[in-house]
């Protein structure tokens, strides 16, 4: 969560609780999102390493807040985030090491864990639907982000088809 | 033969279609057995070529099987006529297909009302059912269009309605989104659950996994067989590392 609370602030100062919601908006309720502990906690730590400086800001008839900046350093650590491209999502995958270790136990059956695993799929890209007809048609962000869950998810779906029709020629 | 327990809408039993053409026999449908409630939205999937369109177009009586019983609603279609099978598509059966198959030399509005008349309605009558639909499915103002000057998106939709226009009980969907780009598969996913949501029982086949996801149920075809049938609720977020991975929040 760092880098996404220092590239918000790379936008102008902004307390915690802005910072939490503009998140919520910008990603909509596909993403899992930060509670307000973890965001705190966070930014006390970004404070800590000198990527960020608070403020306190009195308000009447409330406690304090704290305004938080970026610093130079802070900057520089956003830009190198933007700089460096990131892994792609599926390189390990749990599922395939039990497709291949499945025959050798004599515990678990090939065909049943693709069906097991297929359903777990269709029902998460339901699960994908449905968040994307809840979700605020012009958050465009948002609705590329469960369009790109769901690409991944067809390929997984697609790959398992695959697996299939390998695994039922060999029987 | 008779089931007690649910509204039966469509069953299949030990359905086999085999296609000889040149070259070896294509096992396109090899035993299935299948029911259908009333109320229903039921996704076929499977890799092309695993003989779920076949499957489709039994259970229309586009095709006949070689070995096997269809039921609609409870009546043996064993005995059934070509003329009678027509019969039932026009009333009992909706089909949309892949590639729309709309008459190209006739209007937006008659491609619609053509099935009411055939079936015994009123003209009067056939054009409001029109106008309903068309309405209900964003086309105002492209009646009097010809299907060529649509795009495939909108005349799908023209599918839809001329598919509905008789209130059929039975809908039954051939790859539906297979010519379409994405906007366009969204919006048939969005008007199929919209007719589902309705009560329409809908038999769809597909291989685009986002589509399937609109269904209730989701039936496996591989080889010409079933090899799963699931059932989908989608209500609960799946938990764990994220969905896919791809939506892990990463510190």
């Amino acid at each position: 969560m760092r880098l996404p609370l220092l590239a918000l602030l790379a936008r102008g100062p902004a307390h915690g609780y802005e910072l939490k919601q503009d998140l919520e908006q910008l990603l909509g309720s596909a993403y899992p999102q930060p509670n307000i502990g973890q965001i705190y906690v966070t930014l006390g730590r970004l404070e800590k390493s000198g990527l960020i400086e608070g403020e306190e800001v009195e308000q009447t008839g409330r406690p304090n807040k704290k305004i938080y900046r970026l610093t130079d350093a802070g900057r520089e650590a956003v830009s190198a985030w933007f700089q460096k491209p990131e892994d792609e999502p599926r390189v390990r995958d749990e599922f395939f090491l039990k497709l291949a270790l499945a025959p050798q136990t004599g515990l678990a059956d090939q065909i049943t864990l693709i069906n097991k695993q297929r359903r777990q799929y269709l029902n998460t890209m339901r699960h994908l639907s449905k968040l994307a007809a809840a979700e605020d048609r012009d958050n465009r962000i948002a609705h590329l982000l469960i369009e790109g869950a769901m690409l991944h998810l067809q390929a997984d779906l697609d790959w398992l088809e695959r697996c299939q029709e390998e695994l039922e020629e060999l029987e | 033969m008779s089931d007690v327990r649910a509204p039966e809408l469509l069953r299949a039993e030990g359905l086999v279609k085999t296609h000889y053409g040149e070259g070896a026999p294509a096992h396109a449908v090899r035993g299935v057995d299948l029911s259908v409630t009333r109320g229903e939205f039921v996704a076929i999937t499977g890799p092309s070529g695993a003989g779920k369109s076949t499957l489709l177009h039994l259970l229309g009586g586009l095709q006949r099987p070689d070995e096997g019983s269809i039921w609609l609603d409870g009546r043996c279609t064993d005995s059934y006529s070509e003329a009678r099978w027509a019969e039932e598509r026009r009333s009992g059966i909706g089909i949309v297909f892949q590639f729309f198959n709309l008459v190209s030399n006739l209007s937006v509005a008659d491609n619609v009302e053509l099935p009411a008349l055939l079936a015994g309605r009123s003209p009067k009558q056939a054009r409001a059912e029109r106008e309903a639909l068309l309405a209900e499915l964003g086309l105002e103002g492209k009646e009097r269009s010809m299907p060529g000057e649509l795009s495939g998106g909108e005349q799908q939709r023209v599918a839809l309605a001329r598919a509905l226009v008789n209130h059929p009980p039975l809908l039954l969907a051939d790859e539906p989104a297979g010519s379409l780009d994405s906007r366009g598969t969204r919006e048939v996913m969005r008007l199929l659950s919209r007719f589902h949501q309705r009560g329409q029982t809908i038999v769809m086949v597909t291989h685009d996994a986002r589509l399937a996801s609109a269904a209730d149920r989701v039936i496996s075809f591989f080889d010409g067989r079933i090899v799963d049938d699931a059932t989908l609720d989608g209500t609960t977020p799946p938990r764990g590392p994220g969905i896919s991975g791809v939506l892990e929040l990463r510190d």
